[in-house]
């Protein structure tokens, strides 16, 4: 019954809460993890970030992503123990291992048949600099102009143990 | 007559008209668009993250409702893809569900 599957977690705690409540949290979940001798991989506090509705009369709410790496009973109780929590307003369990396997192995085939057409039209298998169109991606970009409310989550820092 | 059109893909019953129309195969009717292309094969994105709020954020009007396909040229398995991100993000407060 060995399982290592990758999990996110996120959760959002009320804007009232402090940065020891905050920290409190994290060592609460890791608790968790290590009785299921799970392993924490990331952790990312977002802070204080807009709500895009109301959530039980909060309109901000704090962040934290937490990369977990263990089995489903682990999670299972992790989801338990943040639905019974106040502080805790909305929280995601998220399986990813499963999906960013399928991205690398898309991304793989994908540099694969790149390197195979390259190599067959005579040309080294990886895009030289300079190469091609030369066109950027960016340019043709309408990420950030009208929906840009630049509200987006801010520096990512590690929480301290 | 066939010469005359020269193998113009969509040009149908028009053959006299074709000098007019200088913008060139525009479908009948309608007025030109540009070829929509799936935004997510173009750049080679294949994680749609839902934690992406700036990725998302084109794909919702200002409504909040998911843009159709048709729209959006989005291919299949990427609106797919994109709508349980989209899901997701709505779940955890990161776009709205609806606005008004």
């Amino acid at each position: 019954m060995s399982t290592n599957r990758q999990y996110e977690l996120v959760y959002v705690l009320t804007p009232e809460s402090s940065d020891e409540q905050v920290a409190e949290m994290h060592t609460q979940i890791e608790q968790i993890v290590q009785r299921f001798t799970g392993t924490i991989d990331k952790t990312e506090n977002w802070g204080r970030r807009k709500l895009a509705y109301e959530i039980g009369h909060h309109r901000e709410g704090i962040y934290v992503v937490e990369t977990i790496t263990g089995s489903g009973e682990l999670m299972k109780e992790i989801d338990r123990r943040l639905r019974v929590l106040d502080a805790v307003i909305r929280h995601l369990i998220v399986r990813v291992d499963e999906e960013l396997r399928v991205a690398e192995r898309t991304r793989d085939a994908r540099k694969a048949t790149q390197a195979r057409r390259r190599t067959a039209r005579g040309l080294p298998p990886e895009p030289q600099p300079g190469e091609g169109r030369g066109d950027n991606m960016d340019q043709d970009d309408d990420r950030g102009d009208k929906y840009d409310r630049g509200d987006r989550y801010g520096d990512k820092y590690e929480v301290q143990r | 007559m066939s010469e005359e059109r020269g193998g113009r893909g969509r040009g149908g019953a028009k053959g006299r008209d074709a000098d007019k129309n200088k913008g060139g195969d525009r479908p009948r009717g309608g007025f030109f668009r540009r070829r929509r292309v799936c935004k997510f094969c173009a750049e080679k994105i294949d994680y749609i993250n839902y934690k992406d709020v700036r990725l998302l954020m084109p794909f919702l009007p200002e409504r909040g409702k998911i843009q159709p396909r048709r729209i959006s040229g989005t291919c299949a398995l990427h609106q797919r893809k994109l709508q349980t991100a989209i899901k997701r993000a709505r779940q955890l407060a990161l776009i709205p569900y609806v606005t008004d």
